[in-house]
């Protein structure tokens, strides 16, 4: 099953993704054990040094981090980063003449060319700086929505979309008279491709689907949807907030129309995030918020924009998250994509057995291809106490409805317990996770 | 952080035999109440005597101490006045959130078996799963203020 589920992550893009494994040298902090094959197993100390939150105590025991879904911590080589700028190069960017105006913008144009190329994007005018994947869907379904969606139009999304990507389409849908539909999921969480297909009609105007869902582990069938949608003309969204620290992604390979990102959930800052769009649509969609650096001139009877990608980065930019995502890159990159998911999809096959031979548990999304996120329920101990448990043990999960809440209600659970693997996890780690749930069933017995 | 001052056998028990589960029908008054947070859900009906709550029950999923906390309240305000009622809260609300210490003993005696819920204020993410069936109890007793439920005799 590994060699399958590998062979999935590896259509996301990795034969034709330029930046893997390239930047070795340049990251300070990145631990990159010498002559490093494709292979070989991460050096997981190494690594966990570099993240010195992984060292802190919580109620007295070592945190167990398994959370990074929520929000991933960052390397040292991110922080380094973000406080080199800050400490000599911050000033505004784009427009100074002064030195450190100068190296702001070069050092804030070049995390901008670092996230092309981890994408392998043509040209940087298809990368727009955002806040966040919520901005990055927010700002298409503004854009785009605004111009191409009309009364009795469609929007098709899948019922395991979290909220971002799907109020955006809610609110552009009630905007338009647009009708949003969506895609159901088969019980082991896949998409249920078929009716997918079924749903895509004349009237479809936009696809807007997640790459890997985030209350399940879904890896979605993404090319397939993106060929089954160009077949008809309609563009696709990715939501690859869930994707982008798992395996490697290609936007070219994908064929995808847009993709969006979060800075946070692949080791780099908060604040800070990513909107690939295809320059032929990013060149006819209006601007989504207008100010400065945005316009090439304004006056009060007449303005007019500027060139991709700047026309959709209105006001200053968070200059020292988008260094700090583009340091994030390099780590991530130095270690290898293919590398960091065969760590974690061993961390997974470790936690879904184990996990699934403790009575009273349920796993919750049990798809062939998925990412290392394990939902699960316990009988008779509701999620919200299974967390508190864990926590007084040290160790950090998520409970709820996961920002996810049709897919809850899909599978009828007011909510889930969800763990997630990332590269800094151990197998020490998943036996902690076992034992936590031991004291769990032991508190409610 | 001492998870057993949380989960005390009372909480457990309530928790796996909540008292009061269920629906009264026909109801004077009904609330939904419920925490996006955590997914904890609430239905609870009430029937009133003048002043007085006579009966309630509570219907809903959630965690242990949302179904604990509903169980105890329930039991602890059957037959008292909506006044009671109210003072009752502000002294669970104290409890749950610290300003109620341990040698408050008259304010503490006076919880009864609500005074279980004290280590919850060590918790603090669970306050409200605590407070989610008083506030939706609140909820309910807004309701049978409406003109058509006062009685004009």
């Amino acid at each position: 099953m590994s060699g399958a589920v590998l062979a999935r992550t590896a259509t996301l893009g990795a034969g034709a993704s330029a930046g893997a494994g390239a930047h070795a040298g340049a990251s300070a902090g990145a631990s990159v054990t010498a002559g490093a094959a494709a292979g070989a197993p991460l050096d997981l100390a190494r690594i966990r040094a570099d993240f010195p939150i992984l060292a802190r105590q919580i109620n007295g025991r070592p945190l167990v981090y398994l959370d990074s879904a929520a929000s991933a911590q960052c390397p040292t080589a991110v922080l380094q980063a973000v406080d080199h700028y800050r400490t000599s190069l911050h000033a505004n960017v784009h427009r100074g003449v002064h030195s450190l105006s100068q190296w702001a913008t070069q050092a804030y144009e070049l995390a901008r060319e670092r996230v092309r190329r981890f994408l392998n994007a043509r040209s940087t005018r298809e990368i727009v700086f955002v806040r966040g994947t919520t901005e990055a869907i927010n700002l298409v379904a503004n854009s785009y929505g605004r111009t191409h969606l009309s009364d009795g139009d469609e929007v098709l999304i899948t019922y395991l979309e979290h909220h971002a990507n799907i109020v955006p389409w809610q609110l552009a849908c009630a905007a338009s008279g647009a009708r949003l539909r969506a895609a159901p999921v088969l019980d082991d969480g896949q998409l249920d491709l078929s009716a997918f297909e079924a749903l895509l009609t004349p009237r479809t105007r936009l696809v807007a689907v997640a790459h890997v869902s985030n209350a399940l582990g879904t890896l979605l069938p993404v090319q397939r949807i993106v060929q089954l949608a160009h077949a008809r003309g309609v563009p696709v969204l990715l939501d690859g907030a869930q994707a982008v620290a798992h395996a490697p992604v290609d936007v070219q390979a994908l064929d995808c129309d847009f993709y969006a990102f979060s800075g946070h959930k692949i080791y780099g800052p908060t604040g800070i995030g990513v909107l690939y769009g295809r320059e032929s649509l990013l060149a006819a969609m209006p601007p989504w918020q207008g100010g400065g650096d945005m316009i090439l001139s304004v006056s009060i009877e007449h303005t007019t924009f500027n060139e991709l990608p700047w026309k959709f980065e209105a006001g200053t930019p968070n200059i020292s998250g988008a260094i700090g995502l583009a340091a994030a890159l390099d780590y991530v990159d130095a270690l290898g994509l293919e590398r960091i998911a065969a760590h974690e999809h061993a961390l997974l096959e470790l936690a879904q057995a184990r996990l699934a031979a403790l009575p009273g548990l349920r796993l919750i999304g049990t798809a062939p291809g998925k990412a290392a996120v394990v939902s699960f329920t316990m009988d008779g101990v509701h999620p919200h106490d299974i967390g508190t448990i864990l926590d007084s043990e040290g160790i950090a999960i998520r409970t709820g409805h996961h920002c996810a809440m049709p897919i809850m209600e899909r599978f009828g659970l007011p909510a889930t317990a969800r763990a997630s693997f990332a590269l800094y996890n151990s197998a020490e780690e998943v036996e902690r996770l076992v034992a936590g749930l031991r004291q769990v069933r032991n508190v409610f017995s | 952080m001492d998870l057993k001052e949380l989960y005390r056998e009372v909480i457990l028990d309530h928790n796996r035999s909540p008292r009061n589960f269920g629906t009264l029908q026909p109801a004077d008054a009904e609330a939904n109440g419920h925490n996006p947070l955590c997914g904890d859900r609430l239905h609870l009906t009430v029937r009133m005597e003048g002043e007085r709550l006579a009966d309630v029950r509570f219907q809903g999923q959630g965690c242990a101490i949302s179904v604990a906390s509903a169980s105890l309240m329930s039991e602890a305000v059957k037959g008292k006045s909506r006044a009671e009622i109210s003072g009752l809260y502000e002294q669970v609300h104290a409890l749950l959130t610290g300003r109620l210490p341990a040698d408050a003993t008259d304010g503490r005696a006076a919880l009864g078996k609500l005074a279980a819920l004290a280590g919850v204020a060590e918790f603090p993410a669970r306050v409200k799963c605590a407070s989610l069936c008083w506030h939706t109890l609140e909820a309910a007793l807004a309701q049978t203020r409406t003109p058509t439920s006062v009685s004009t005799e």
